[in-house]
This record gives structure tokens, sequence and C-alpha cells, in this order.
């Protein structure tokens, strides 16, 4: 198969305004992955399709990831007069990038036994409400998938024919994948907790009088 | 009649019996001995339940080996699986429908703790939150030896069942109601989370 960025050039001149990135893999797998902007996402995904050379023809595999804010810490010397005397100070700088949910797609082509090309779809933040383009119209497969991910992370699927929650009932108003998901406080025994468990646990269940 | 004259009667061969013991044995006897399971399983351990009504263990012997597809015709549930919260409602109208007397058995882990799914989201953390449950069996998935056991045990309480008195069962107090209130799906949560007639958060005082 081709190399993703063979893909990439090929894509822009089939799908002209598409913006592509290719991401990286540095692990073992070594696997790179292509991100596609949503408002081009099914063009893309119909050239990947249909051309002769891909015929990516089975998305095996669409998943859900949600990616907090990133806060870096970076040192930066800055000259400052510091009592009269110019010097170098060092100051670390915290930066925000905004968090983003993303769908992830893992395609496949039955026709040509080859891939997988990941293809990976993000939204500008991770605030309510997020919108993605459903590729079920090119992959019929991707239809559960796109709702169970609609159910778990509060991605909205532009385009999907039936766009319910599957897993949970309708009407549960949390997304539970999401990472800043608080579950009810329904605990009432563990016998041995550990972590955030213990911090439930010892709410629940104060420690004897007399013990710490 | 006193212990002295019964036990001198029985040394004559004269069996004396109360009629009410004669009655009570008779009833909880042909009950223990045929009790007929509802046919259905949430999860792994129903492959466990299989199992068991199947020729290796064959739950034949103890009488239960006609599994029904209805709740009306069964008296006794096996929760055989992960009850999930979208389920649990459901489970709860099963044993709605099926006529008294009925027993239940909660078979392995997720069914009567939530086993490895406890500190999920999705998991019911024990389906005894909202029915009675007369055998609980620990396990992930528990041995099919496990369930004949639970299943002597739920005979044995069949069999001690009284008829009369204040301690009579279930279904032979008119005051009690074979019904169970059903959860509704809530915001974020069944609501309620438990029954508070069947069961109760445990009080446990965590030693440091």
């Amino acid at each position: 198969m081709e190399t993703l960025d063979q893909i990439k050039s090929r894509v822009e001149a089939a799908v002209p305004g598409a913006q592509l990135q290719i991401v990286p893999n540095d692990t073992p797998a070594n696997q790179p992955s292509l991100v596609v902007d949503p408002e081009h996402a099914l063009a893309v995904a119909r050239f990947l399709r249909d051309d002769p050379q891909l015929r990516l023809d089975y998305a095996s595999n669409v998943t859900g990831v949600d990616w907090l804010d990133k806060v870096t810490k970076e040192k930066v010397k800055v000259k400052k007069l510091v009592d009269g005397v110019e010097k170098e100070v060092e100051e670390t700088i915290e930066r925000t990038t905004p968090g983003y949910l993303e769908a992830v797609y893992h395609l496949y082509s039955m026709a040509l036994k080859q891939g997988p090309v990941v293809l990976r779809q993000r939204s500008i933040n991770r605030v309510d409400p997020v919108h993605l383009a459903s590729l079920t119209p090119i992959y019929r497969g991707a239809e559960f998938q796109e709702r169970e991910i609609y159910d778990l992370y509060g991605v909205i699927f532009d385009g999907h024919p039936d766009l319910r929650r599957i897993l949970m009932w309708e009407g549960f108003k949390d997304y539970p994948m999401r990472k800043d998901y608080l579950p009810p406080d329904d605990f009432e025994y563990e016998p041995t907790p550990h972590d955030e468990v213990l911090e439930r646990a010892q709410k629940h269940y104060p420690a004897k009088a007399g013990t710490s | 009649m006193d212990e002295g004259l019964r036990s001198e009667l029985s040394k004559q061969g004269i069996f004396t019996v109360k009629m009410q013991e004669l009655l009570q044995w008779g009833y909880n006897t042909s009950r223990k001995n045929s009790i007929w399971p509802l046919q259905f399983g949430l999860a792994c351990c129903a492959i466990e339940m299989i199992a068991t009504s199947m020729a290796r263990y064959d739950l034949a012997r103890f009488g239960a080996e006609v599994f029904r597809p209805s709740p009306r015709q069964a008296d006794l549930m096996i929760v055989a699986g992960t009850v999930t919260k979208k389920m649990a409602p459901q489970v709860v109208r099963l044993f709605n429908q099926m006529p008294e007397p009925k027993y239940v058995i909660a078979i392995g882990a997720c069914a009567i703790s939530g086993g490895p799914f406890k500190q999920g989201y999705n998991v019911l953390k024990g389906i005894d939150r909202f029915i009675p449950v007369d055998v609980h069996i620990p396990g992930c998935p528990p041995r099919p030896e496990a369930l004949l056991h639970a299943f002597m045990t739920l005979q044995r309480k069949i069999d001690s069942d009284l008829l009369t008195g204040p301690n009579r069962a279930r279904h032979l107090d008119s005051q009690i109601s074979g019904e169970y209130p059903l959860p509704t799906y809530g915001d974020h949560d069944l609501e309620p989370a438990f029954n508070p007639d069947v069961w109760h958060p445990p009080v446990i005082v965590r030693e440091a």
C-alpha cells in the first residue's frame, strides 16, 4: 500500500480544500494517522473508499477519544531589571492547549486486502455541543459505533441517519466515557479500597473513633 | 401430645405427627423437588447455568430441569450474569410477573455485587437492591457445582417454609405483596437507586 504521505497528497488533489494533517506515531506500532477536518471528512472518506488503488471499503473499528486540556510548562529566560541591573531570569510560562474530542476510524480494504488507514476527526474544543461529520453514509458499519461515541462522549455526528443513545437509556444526561464524568455516588462497601476508591470509601465509612 | 408419650408410642411402632407438620412436609417437599426455573440469562454465568442443566451435571436430579420460557410458569428466577442499570427494571418486571411462591438465586459476582464492574457507571451493584434474593453464589463465574449447592440450599430453605404463624412464607402472608416497584431511568442513575424495603446499605465502620 502507498505510504500515508502519498495518500495525503492524492487526497488533497482529489478533495480541494480538505485540511489534512499526519499524526506521527513513535511507538513500536509506528502507525501514523490522518487527521481530517469535519467539513471535508465525508468527501475524503468517499475518495478513500472509491479510489481504485486504495478501495478502503471496510471500517473495522470506530472509536472515540477524549483529550483533556493540556497544560504545558515552559521555562523561558527573560531579561529583567532587577534592582536597576539587567539580569537574565528564568520564568515558567503555562500554556493551555484546548482539549478536543476525537473520532478514530480504522479503514481496511477487503477488496485489495490492505490497510489499515487510520482516519481521525477532531473537534475544536470539548465543550458542548461537539459536532463531527458522520461517515455512516459511506461506511454502513459505522452506524452503531458512531451512536456509541455519541452515547458515551456526546459527539454529535452530523448526517447520521439514526443518532440515538445505544448503551445508556434515553433521558440519561451524562457522557460516561468523558474524563471529567462523575459517576453517581452509590458506593457502599469495598473490601480493599485504594486511591480514588479509598477517598470515596472514607467519606462513607469514617474511621473508628480513636484511630486515624 | 407430650414428647414422653410420643417416644413411648414410637417404641411400639406407632408414629404420631401433627397435622400441620404433615401438611407442611407434604407441601414443601412437593414444591422443593419440582422447581421450574425461568429460562433467562444475562451474561457468561448463564453458560454455567446451561452447563448445570445438561448431561454432565444434570440439574434434573434435583427436579429443576424444566426451564420455562415464560415468567408465568416459573417459580425460580436464576439471575445469571451482569445486571446493567438499563436491564434492571426488566429483571424486576419479570420477577413481578412470576406467580407466588417464587424464589431468586443470584449467580456470580456481577449479580450479587456488580463484580468486576462495581466501579463502573452502568452496572447495578447487586440485584438484591430491588428484589429479595434467597441464595447468593459468589464466583466469576461459579462452577456448576456451586449452582447445584445453591439449589440444595434453596431446597432446604423451601423445606423450612412455615405455613402459619408470624414467620410464615411470603406467599402465604396476604399482607406482603409479591410485586416490587420498578426503578425508573433517571438523569444520572436509576431512581430510586435501591428499594429500601428490600435492601439497605451495609452499616460498616472502617478500621483505619
